[in-house]
């Protein structure tokens, strides 16, 4: 991650030139200008989930498996995991990201497999430590219901855009208050029926703001297998592989331009040409 | 007024375990039956012991099922209920590890699952699951609604389940709560019976005290 400093509170007419966007946006964007050729080199995603299985044929290398757990009040790093997956959850997200951006670096940090009581602070912690790596993507294909959390991972959530991570999250589909995919700084993703992996569409009636491929999608699993999975868990790791696919053409791009991106090429917006 | 309290007063007057019990069971025997499948099972957490554990079973496995344990946060339902994430898989058998470890927790092997967390309020209380619908069946988004429906209905009974076990829980305690829920259940009964002259009296002379 670039740490560039924070644009001052005001602009003086003389200072317009500091904060020139490294690169000029098109009159036109188009898929082809988003990402176009790209294959995900370069950027760094982060699988926050039930771990990733290590070299899993439709996943590929796992530059990094983390494993994040509580030990009273204390936050435990393993930086090195070896418990690879615990369901097939993780290795089924970690595998549409590698299908969509075959080139970017996955990253496994493991929230999931300590017991279900202190479940949501595991969730909570393994989310500051995924942020404050800088991971480019976080895909979360899992929330919290637990009212207790929804303030610090509001704030994490904000934390992670200012510094040009960005958070892709499954939205519910069931109607409870759940976190993080209800705060405007992620990017949260239902589902819908089609077959293509590039079709998304903007909603404009939030807090779900996009809809990706979720239903009857082939994913990795565990031994090496695969399987047939539905659930707004397997959108969101298309629209964060399409976002590393964007991020490693256009370095430069903040969580609000890769949202505008994203909008400007929803398949009922722009997506079509 | 605190829980402790509350549960001990409602003892004498919440409905049974059992009531709750054939609710779930219902519930799970009706999600069957709609999804065509051959199985459906309801999970309870229990957060003592952080485990889930099979409340309800319709179908095959049921005889057996129902009381087994299994820890709360690995294989599927484990994962539904941590992730609070409703999941559908297809080809189970793909998988001769994950095959295993589904049978352990459903006492046979599906061809395809569909796992639903069971939340109340913020509380993720367990999980609704459905195995194998017929192979015909095209999964759609309007099939987890529905889904998604059965879950709602199935998190309503599992509170009122726990509701009714912390209540008999207080009743058949020892301590002043305790005294408070039989006399609570005592005064049920006598309006059962008619006689409530007595209770009438009884809380007319109580609420002097207070």
């Amino acid at each position: 991650m670039t740490e560039e400093p924070l644009p001052a509170w005001s602009l003086p007419t003389d200072a317009v030139e500091r904060i020139a966007l490294p690169e000029a946006w098109p009159g036109e964007v188009t898929r082809e200008w988003a990402w176009g050729g790209a294959t995900g080199a370069g950027v760094r995603v982060c699988i926050l989930d039930s771990g990733v299985e290590p070299d899993h044929p439709r996943v590929g290398e796992v530059q990094e498996s983390v494993a994040i757990s509580l030990d009273g009040d204390e936050v435990m790093v393993d930086k090195k995991d070896t418990a690879g997956d615990l369901c097939g959850h993780g290795t089924a997200c970690a595998g549409v990201v590698r299908s969509l951006a075959p080139e970017c670096e996955l990253a496994s940090v493991r929230v999931l497999g300590a017991g279900f009581t202190g479940s949501g602070a595991v969730l909570l912690e393994g989310l500051r430590w995924a942020v404050e790596q800088g991971y480019d993507v976080i895909n979360m294909s899992l929330s919290t219901t637990k009212q207790k959390f929804a303030t610090l991972l509001h704030e994490l959530a904000d934390t992670a855009y200012f510094r040009r991570t960005m958070l892709v999250a499954s939205a519910h589909n069931m109607p409870v208050e759940s976190y993080p995919w209800r705060f405007s700084s992620v990017i949260s993703v239902g589902s819908h029926e089609q077959e293509d992996p590039f079709a998304y569409y903007y909603n404009p009636s939030p807090p779900v703001e996009f809809f990706a491929r979720g239903v009857d999608v082939e994913v990795a699993w565990m031994g090496g297998g695969r399987l047939v999975c539905t659930g707004n868990s397997f959108a969101t790791p298309h629209i964060a592989g399409i976002v590393a696919l964007m991020l490693s053409k256009h370095r430069e791009l903040t969580p609000f331009q890769l949202k505008s991106l994203l909008y400007l090429t929803a398949t009922n917006v722009g997506g079509g040409t | 007024m605190s829980e402790e309290l509350r549960s001990a007063v409602a003892a004498g007057v919440l409905g049974t375990e059992k009531d709750y019990g054939e609710l779930l069971q219902s519930i799970v025997e009706v999600a069957r039956a709609i999804f065509r499948a051959k199985a459906s099972s309801i999970f309870l957490l229990d957060e003592a012991t952080d485990e889930l554990v099979f409340e309800a079973v319709a179908g095959e496995g049921s005889e057996s099922l129902v009381g087994r344990r299994f820890p709360s946060s690995t294989g599927i339902a484990g994962f539904v209920l941590v992730s609070r994430q409703p999941l559908v898989i297809e080809d189970v058998l793909e998988d001769p590890r994950f095959s295993r470890e589904t049978a352990e927790s459903t006492g046979f092997v599906p061809k395809g699952l569909m796992a639903v967390p069971l939340l109340h309020e913020e509380r993720a209380l367990g999980v609704l699951e459905v195995l194998d619908r017929p192979s015909d069946a095209h999964f759609s988004l309007a099939e987890m609604e529905l889904l998604g429906l059965f879950a709602n209905e199935a998190a309503i009974a599992l509170d009122l389940l726990q509701r009714a076990r912390r209540a008999q829980g207080a009743l058949e305690g020892e301590g002043d709560l305790s005294v408070l829920a039989r006399i609570a259940q005592k005064l049920e009964e006598r309006r059962a019976e008619d006689e409530d002259l007595d209770a009438a009296e009884f809380l007319a002379a109580l609420e002097k005290v207070l």
